[in-house]
């Protein structure tokens, strides 16, 4: 039999447990049942080695370093269903697995792709490698014309935050174009940052880059701070969750809706404007951090059943277990879903017909 | 103890669109954002891991170009023990004669054992700077390095050829290497570790006084690259537009 000699120094379960306590709700990691739910319901649980559920029990046996040796983190999405489901409110995602990538960061050990991202981040200021001065490319040739704020020099209603996918992806410049449409629809006066504009940061956090969120995070706040405008808005629910929930903590506080709340609360003045397109069976996908992370259920299913000849039927899972019926369409709320669901419909047996679209396309379209 | 000293300089950063100054002779700078040559931060990864291998110490020196504090603040965070900034004012360019003569009075005084430059940069309009170098301070060079190891007076290292070819050789030391990879891919360091090498970190400055240029090139005009013919799209269905590239492929002799 071998007994090993104790260490000289706590272990490093020891110093990462204590560093978890210190945070929001961090006792509640001692009151872990090994119910396992957390392991059930992650859509990557089945492929870790160290799904939740075991990576808490290997940190209590002080056997954490078995786990960062393995790929495990980096199968997380930061989609919160463990952190939903725990009967005991344990903080996994925000938690043990973000704490987990923050330390898998400081030691180099991160996948290529993420490296990249973060470089990319970094120099400029999207994880896509775009050029920053290019960022309000997509709107040049929109008619009316998007005020962009230094340019504009007065105070707007609405500052439009963008974000990365929206400015840059190909796909989900639509979306944009199609808030676009609804907004003067509507008459709202909004302007842009433009290429002043940086990454919210949110998915830089949830990756373990917590130095570099507070980067992007300072710069969008000395851009907030230089214009005068009444609210942000915002297309992407991990802005929305950056500015609302994040930012503050660091001295940046700005009211922010996502899209889905700000057109709900002028439904009223929507629906008159809304022709429909005939009838069409549509199912909707909660997004992450609109849905489990922030509560909002029930604008956009709202905002789909005011689309004239829209019925909106259910998955199996919705609300707070939303995974992605009997749906000719897809909608989504947020600006990752259009092209990864337009590509898993190009793998998934029978969903070759689903068409993907975000709530705002819908809306536009109709109008 | 093995003394490393990595060249490192900023370079156009491809990601905007380069435009030609108004003497229509070199890049508009007003607008040119810069990033460290890819080779060089492959030159410093490599002397970080021959550090860690083997121990020694590794400096790295740069030219005072925006951006550069930033380059070796981060390289202090993966391990560089000094940071050496040459400056003056670069702001009509340099060229590699005159920044290698820039760095030899530096690089005598740190007495190095082996020096990493990058093999090439985008910007290196009159060669690359590792031979000057080499030549200066009467030294060995091996360009196109993708792996180096150190076994006591010397270095063992693999050369690049075209065609996929490796050679193996033994190099002398004192010796300049140009680096065309680095063993493993330039290592991530988390901004919080870099935000915090600057607080303890220092850059020493070197004043530059004079550049000479001399044996460099002297730019007649540069221009963007500029577009050739249009290709032709063949129209119709699918055996109409067999049967014409069939057509264009028997007149112009291919068939």
């Amino acid at each position: 039999m071998v007994i090993a000699s104790a260490p000289s120094s706590p272990s490093f379960s020891k110093t990462f447990f204590d560093s978890l306590y210190e945070l929001a709700d961090g006792e509640r990691f001692k009151s872990c049942l090994q119910c396992a739910t957390c392991s059930g319901i992650c859509p990557f649980g089945y492929l870790m080695d160290f799904p939740p559920g075991r990576m808490i029990s290997y940190l209590r046996a002080d056997l954490f370093d078995e786990i960062l040796d393995t790929d495990t983190v980096w199968m997380c999405v930061s989609c919160y269903a463990c952190t939903e489901v725990c009967p005991a409110k344990i903080p996994v995602t925000p938690g043990l697995m973000t704490r987990a990538k923050e330390e898998m960061l400081l030691a180099g050990n991160l996948p290529s792709e993420l490296q990249d991202a973060l470089e990319y981040s970094q120099r400029y200021g999207n994880p896509l490698g775009e050029s920053p001065r290019k960022r309000a490319d997509w709107a040049k040739d929109l008619s009316p014309e998007i005020p962009i704020m230094r340019k504009a020099g007065r105070r707007v209603d609405i500052l439009w935050f963008v974000g990365d996918y929206p400015s840059y992806h190909p796909r989900v410049q639509q979306t944009s174009i199609a808030l676009h449409k609804i907004l003067n629809a509507l008459e709202v006066d909004f302007g842009i940052l433009g290429p002043e504009e940086n990454s919210d940061g949110d998915t830089q956090r949830l990756a373990g880059e917590r130095g570099l969120f507070e980067v992007l995070a300072e710069k969008n706040g000395k851009c907030f701070s230089r214009y005068d405008f009444g609210q942000i808005i915002t297309t992407d629910p991990h802005a929305y969750n950056a500015i609302k929930n994040e930012y503050p903590q660091l001295g940046i506080e700005y009211p922010i809706q996502h899209y889905s709340e700000f057109l709900y609360e002028r439904i009223d003045d929507l629906k008159p404007l809304l022709k429909g397109n005939g009838q069409v069976k549509v199912t909707y996908h909660d997004p992450c951090y609109l849905g489990r992370v922030n509560k909002i259920y029930d604008q956009p299913r709202a905002l789909l059943r005011a689309i004239p000849g829209l019925e909106l039927v259910e998955m199996p899972h919705n609300h707070s277990t939303s995974l992605a019926s009997g749906a000719e369409i897809l909608a989504v709320a947020c600006p990752y879903e259009p092209p990864r669901f337009e590509d898993a419909t190009k793998v998934v047996d029978g969903a070759e017909g689903l068409i993907v679209k975000d709530i705002i396309e819908l809306l536009a379209d109709a109008i | 103890m093995t003394h490393i000293l990595v060249t490192a300089k900023m370079v156009p950063d491809l990601v905007e669109e380069l435009e030609i100054d108004d003497s229509g002779t070199a890049l508009d700078m007003t607008w040119l954002r810069l990033i460290i040559n890819e080779f060089d931060d492959h030159s410093i990864e490599q002397a970080i891991l021959l550090k860690e291998k083997h121990g020694g110490d590794v400096t790295v020196i740069a030219p005072d170009f925006e951006g550069i504090d930033d380059v070796l603040f981060t390289a202090a965070a993966k391990g560089a023990d000094r940071l050496i900034k040459l400056t003056r004012d670069f702001e009509e360019g340099v060229n590699n004669h005159a920044l290698a003569r820039a760095y030899v009075e530096t690089i005598k005084l740190q007495n190095p054992d082996l020096i990493l430059t990058g093999v090439q940069a985008n910007n290196d309009l009159d060669g690359s700077i590792g031979p000057y170098l080499a030549e200066l301070l009467g030294m060995s060079y091996v360009g196109y390095i993708s792996g180096v190891s150190l076994e006591g007076d010397k270095v063992v290292v693999q050369k690049e050829y075209p065609g996929g070819l490796i050679g193996e050789m033994e190099v002398a030391l004192p010796a300049v290497l140009g680096i065309q990879a680095s063993e493993e891919p330039p290592r991530y360091v988390a901004v919080s570790k870099v935000r915090q090498v600057m607080k303890t970190a220092t850059i020493e400055e070197q004043e530059i006084p004079d550049l000479d240029p001399r044996g460099g090139l002297d730019v007649n005009s540069m221009y963007l690259p500029e577009a050739a013919e249009k290709a032709e799209m063949l129209e119709g269905d699918e055996e109409e537009i067999a049967a014409k590239l069939v057509e264009i492929l028997k007149d112009s002799g291919i068939l």
